[in-house]
């Protein structure tokens, strides 16, 4: 049973599909926040997970080259996602906030605006071409390989792709900490409620958005650096690539919603993948060219029948 | 004049260039419900407005303790110790009872736990529903989550925008026994109210709106008997 399907399915498909999954999750966790606090869809949000993955490898980069060593891409995030943070603060003062009281799709258009200045400077100052942060073949983690050998189902994951799984979850596990948990996650879960009621409340409303880009700019550059040691390469189209699954993914799961956006970001994950599987006979059901379209399909789908998405969110 | 815990004076204000309330002039003192009634349209919420700093005055002022607050945003409006209930969507439907009260401490700097304690033992419905959504509550029991959302802070005054809009008979009658329990605790209340014969029933004063002016004042009972009044608003089923 294992050796007829299971082998190939799970470490080829459905192994991939989660891997992808967690990264389009991080991404969408931030799309969601966006749109129920903010209330609109910031386009710029993946060139921010680029944006992130490309200082990561600087970071990487300046710290080879001047001690010497090599250091962990998650190690190096940390500065970035700093960086990152006061991008976010610093295109929400000067791009977002002088829409507040427009209407949606000015700050709409401002944020499409962002994502060609983002994608253009990182081309001007990186060049167009494609960098890695450690180059090479990732081998399976050999003591899981040897433990599930053993027990009939043997799997090959890499470490990277060990590490994707648990910073997703921890990622998942603090979020909804502080949105259950902690004065400032309430009320960002209050504003998302009703921002006219949270501003009648009393509540600082100044301090909830800065908090959710804080938040936002931590899940992008955790997304944007997962995938680029996914994909062992950067490229300043990687962040535009991410964004359309990333919406389907908010869309799914309910806008506003970072469960949703979280279990949303899995389920398209997996169904990019798995369209790809030879479902019948031996060819891919659909060719992995058409991978995004599945993303896309599902999101066209979501929008007709279910607009508020699986987990009741607000509907366009 | 320092007696005063509210006072409008002369206000002229309204949406954009629409001005609804002319030359609007009430106060509230320490220890008193006081109602604002009126007919549909008269600017009743408007005036309310017009204190939380939501529209444009044009002329006139508005005072909380002798001190001018006139065109003071919302959120420092609130800092100051005027709570506020709107008439709807006056709760966060996803946030529990327990935490839609946290939020309503947001101003608050210490003591939130002390006063969650007092408000459930206020509105004892509450306490056993307090991990429960408050969008899953009935309409008079959500109606008890906003009033509390709102003493979380130690309140100046409280204005409760139609406080029994759309409720049943029997949960009119619970809410405007709140308010009186409400009074009982040291926190005056202005009160705007569609069902001004319970309204005015429970008011130390009145002020009856029409076209954005106040025609008439008076204590509760006084106006209760003015045949004009009665003829006016408070026929029919009331």
């Amino acid at each position: 049973m294992w050796d007829a399907f299971g082998f190939e399915f799970v470490n080829f498909y459905l192994i991939p599909g989660l891997v992808l999954g967690c990264i389009y999750a991080l991404g969408a966790i931030g799309i969601t926040l966006t749109f129920g606090i903010l209330r609109f869809a910031n386009f710029a949000h993946g060139e921010l997970m680029m944006i992130g993955a490309y200082l990561t490898w600087t970071i990487m980069a300046v710290i080879t080259a001047t001690v010497g060593i090599t250091i962990h891409p998650l190690l190096a995030a940390i500065p970035a996602c700093v960086v990152v943070i006061y991008l976010f603060f610093w295109t929400d003062k000067f791009f977002y906030k002088p829409f507040r009281n427009a209407d949606t799709i000015k700050v709409v258009m401002a944020s499409f605006g962002m994502m060609l200045i983002i994608r253009s400077a990182v081309q001007a100052i990186w060049g167009p071409n494609q960098l890695t942060f450690v180059p090479g073949i990732a081998k399976p983690n050999q003591s899981l390989m040897g433990w599930t050998g053993d027990i009939g189902a043997m799997l090959l994951i890499p470490n990277k792709h060990l590490l994707i799984f648990a910073g997703t979850i921890v990622f998942v596990v603090v979020l909804s900490y502080i949105l259950n948990r902690t004065r400032i996650g309430k009320a960002m879960r209050a504003v998302s409620d009703s921002p006219e009621l949270a501003h009648v409340t009393g509540i600082d409303v100044d301090q909830v958005i800065r908090a959710t880009w804080i938040i936002g700019g931590i899940c992008a550059v955790a997304a944007g650096v997962f995938l680029a040691m996914d994909i062992q390469l950067l490229e300043t189209t990687m962040g535009f690539r991410m964004l359309l699954p990333m919406f389907a993914a908010a869309i799914l799961g309910g806008i506003g919603k970072p469960y949703g956006a979280v279990f949303g970001g899995l389920v398209i994950g997996l169904a990019e993948e798995l369209s790809a599987y030879p479902w019948i006979g031996d060819a891919p059901l659909l060719s992995p060219g058409y991978k995004t379209g599945v993303a896309f399909s599902i999101m066209v789908i979501m929008l007709i029948l279910r607009p508020q998405g699986l987990f009741k969110g607000r509907a366009f | 004049m320092s007696a005063r815990v509210l006072s409008l004076d002369n206000l002229h204000a309204g949406y954009g260039q629409t001005e609804i309330l002319h030359d609007l002039s009430l106060y509230v003192d320490p220890n008193e419900i006081v109602a604002i009634i009126g007919p549909n349209g008269a600017g009743k919420s408007t005036a309310m407005k017009a204190v939380l700093g939501l529209l444009n005055i044009n002329s006139g002022t508005v005072s909380l303790n002798g001190t001018q607050i006139t065109d003071t945003p919302a959120a420092e409006v609130v800092r100051l110790g005027i709570s506020y209930v709107p008439q709807t969507k006056n709760v966060f439907v996803n946030l529990s009872v327990k935490e839609n009260l946290e939020m309503g401490a947001w101003t608050r700097p210490d003591g939130v736990e002390e006063r969650l304690d007092e408000m459930f033992t206020l509105f004892p419905d509450l306490s056993e529903k307090r991990n429960q959504a408050a969008g899953s509550l009935s309409g008079g029991q959500r109606q008890m989550v906003a009033m509390a959302k709102a003493l979380m802070v130690d309140a100046k005054v409280l204005l409760l925008d139609e406080p029994t809009a759309g409720l049943s008979p029997k949960y009119r009658g619970e809410i405007f026994a709140t308010i009186q329990k409400i009074k009982s605790t040291g926190v005056p209340i202005l009160i705007v109210e569609q069902n001004a014969k319970q309204a005015l029933g429970v008011a130390d004063r009145g002020y009856v709106l029409v076209d954005g002016a106040n025609r008439h004042t008076g204590t509760g009972a006084e106006l209760l008997a003015d045949r004009e009044i009665a003829r006016m608003f408070l026929g029919g089923g009331h």
